[in-house]
């Protein structure tokens, strides 16, 4: 084995090690101790003064934000929204980039390892209870696939006893498309991969989940299309701690900003414009 | 445990139907394809005794799941197979190729001196097997055979993975529906062992009747 391929084994070794380290020392009680004491408006003082955001970004969500194997980037709608933000907020910051999943998100922005989370987040009154939320920047919810011969147009055309919708167990997402064709029948499978394969197998009519995640498969799989919209409602806002109404001012700007000069139709054009049966106007919230 | 249970008495009882179903169907498949098999490899003739090999060394060294897969994405291409179809022709398939191999060591174990003996008294090569080799080649294979059984009732549980509305399929949804995931594993537990164990006692009996 060469040297420099030992080194990088090595230095992949000891990142995940630390990882792993960060993660365990988060989900310690501190993260509930920060409290009232603390000035207002910290994190917006902080961004000025040290001209960095810090930004916690998803890093395996196709077109959202997706870490690049071969340049080590990661690029997405999400990224490139974080940078066009980061500019509005402070002209003179650069936007620092840390990858989180959905389960250490909020943790390690309540700890402060971050400044703010635009990472697929939908706005729930659960988590609106922790964090402050931006107002919508993406017109988030569930969808359906379907195959590019498909005559289904929507979740309605699902609604008879001989269709079949496809889902993933673990989520409730087949109960939530259930309630739009509760004559349909579903199968829940073991991941999105069998799901999809199965669908392209014609073992079912239509596979839902959320839309960004079926925009990702239909712009691989191109016998597949995403079709009728949204039919849940869960738009996509920017998370910040609680107690910075500056920040949250200067984010809700610099989103109003972003749609009013253009720059977000470019944006969604470039990460939307391939997905097939999709229009990538539908994404403005 | 007991108010999960009634709470979804209707999905664990359809799911009992179909494994059931599912495992009937592949017990009775199995056992006339493994005895079909197992003949083949001892039939007075090469290439039938070659492909007899090559079936049952095919479809015993690959995984269930792989071939219950093949059945509900590959073969679902050309005819439409749901997933419980695909699931028991998977786990007929698959357990016919043991149910073959065992057939085959209990033949194999009965006494040469036994077909010898029936060759020369005039019986030709089908009735020295129909007459004299096989019903003593059953006692033999009957305590293995009803491993075999209870093994296939067992995996009947690959229908989950083909959503094929089976006890275990019924057993994920419930629990990710009632984020409980302790009690329907429990009960569809406790279901499999109504089919295993009468099946296991039953196997015992007929051992012992035959012996006597």
């Amino acid at each position: 084995m060469p040297s420099k391929m030992k080194k990088r084994i090595l230095g992949l070794a000891l990142g995940s090690l630390m990882i792993g380290g960060l993660t365990l020392g988060l989900a310690s009680p501190t993260v509930q101790a920060k409290s009232k004491e603390e000035p207002k408006n910290q994190t917006y003082y902080q961004i000025k003064k040290t001209h960095k955001m810090q930004w916690g970004v998803k890093g395996d969500t196709k077109l959202m934000g997706l870490m690049d194997i071969k340049t080590g980037k990661l690029q997405g709608f999400d990224i490139d929204m974080a940078k066009e933000i980061t500019k509005r907020v402070d002209p003179k910051a650069k936007p620092v980039f840390t990858q989180i999943t959905s389960g250490t998100r909020i943790p390690m922005l309540l700890n402060g390892n971050i400044d703010a989370i635009i990472a697929t987040m939908s706005i729930t009154p659960e988590r609106e209870e922790v964090v402050d939320f931006s107002k919508p920047y993406f017109k988030a919810g569930q969808a359906i696939l379907v195959k590019k011969d498909s005559k289904i147009k929507s979740i309605k055309d699902l609604n008879h006893s001989n269709m079949k919708i496809l889902a993933v167990q673990g989520s409730n997402s087949l109960q939530n498309a259930k309630k739009y064709a509760p004559k349909a029948k579903g199968s829940a499978l073991q991941d999105y991969a069998t799901a999809l394969t199965a669908l392209q197998s014609g073992q079912g009519d239509a596979l839902t989940t959320d839309s960004s995640i079926l925009y990702g498969m239909a712009v691989d799989n191109k016998d597949t299309k995403v079709v009728g919209g949204n039919f849940t409602d869960d738009p996509y806002g920017v998370a910040m701690a609680k107690n910075d109404p500056k920040l949250r001012h200067a984010i809700n700007h610099a989103i109003d900003d972003i749609k009013a000069d253009g720059t977000y139709d470019r944006l969604a054009k470039k990460w939307f414009s391939d997905v097939p049966g999709m229009s990538w106007k539908e994404v403005a919230e | 445990m007991w108010s999960l249970f009634t709470s979804h008495a209707s999905d664990f009882l359809t799911g009992f139907g179909w494994t059931i179903l599912s495992s009937v169907i592949a017990l009775i498949g199995a056992t006339i394809l493994g005895l079909g098999f197992a003949l083949l490899q001892i039939v007075p003739n090469r290439a039938a005794n070659i492909a007899g090999k090559i079936y049952i060394e095919i479809v015993r060294n690959i995984p269930l799941l792989v071939i219950t897969m093949f059945f509900y994405v590959v073969v679902a291409k050309v005819f439409h197979l749901n997933g419980f179809v695909s699931g028991t022709i998977g786990l007929t398939l698959y357990s016919s190729a043991f149910i073959a191999e065992t057939i085959r060591a209990g033949i194999n174990s009965v006494d040469t001196g036994q077909y010898e003996g029936a060759r020369s008294n005039g019986l030709t090569w089908w009735e020295a097997m129909r007459y004299v080799v096989l019903p003593q080649a059953i006692k033999l294979v009957i305590p293995p055979l009803g491993n075999q059984f209870v093994n296939l009732i067992k995996n009947s549980s690959i229908l989950a993975f083909v959503a094929g509305m089976d006890l275990m399929y019924q057993a994920n949804m419930i629990s990710q529906t009632t984020f409980d995931t302790f009690g329907p594993y429990i009960i569809v537990a406790i279901f499999y062992l109504m089919l295993t164990m009468p099946l296991s006692y039953y196997m015992r009996y007929l051992e012992n009747k035959l012996e006597n």
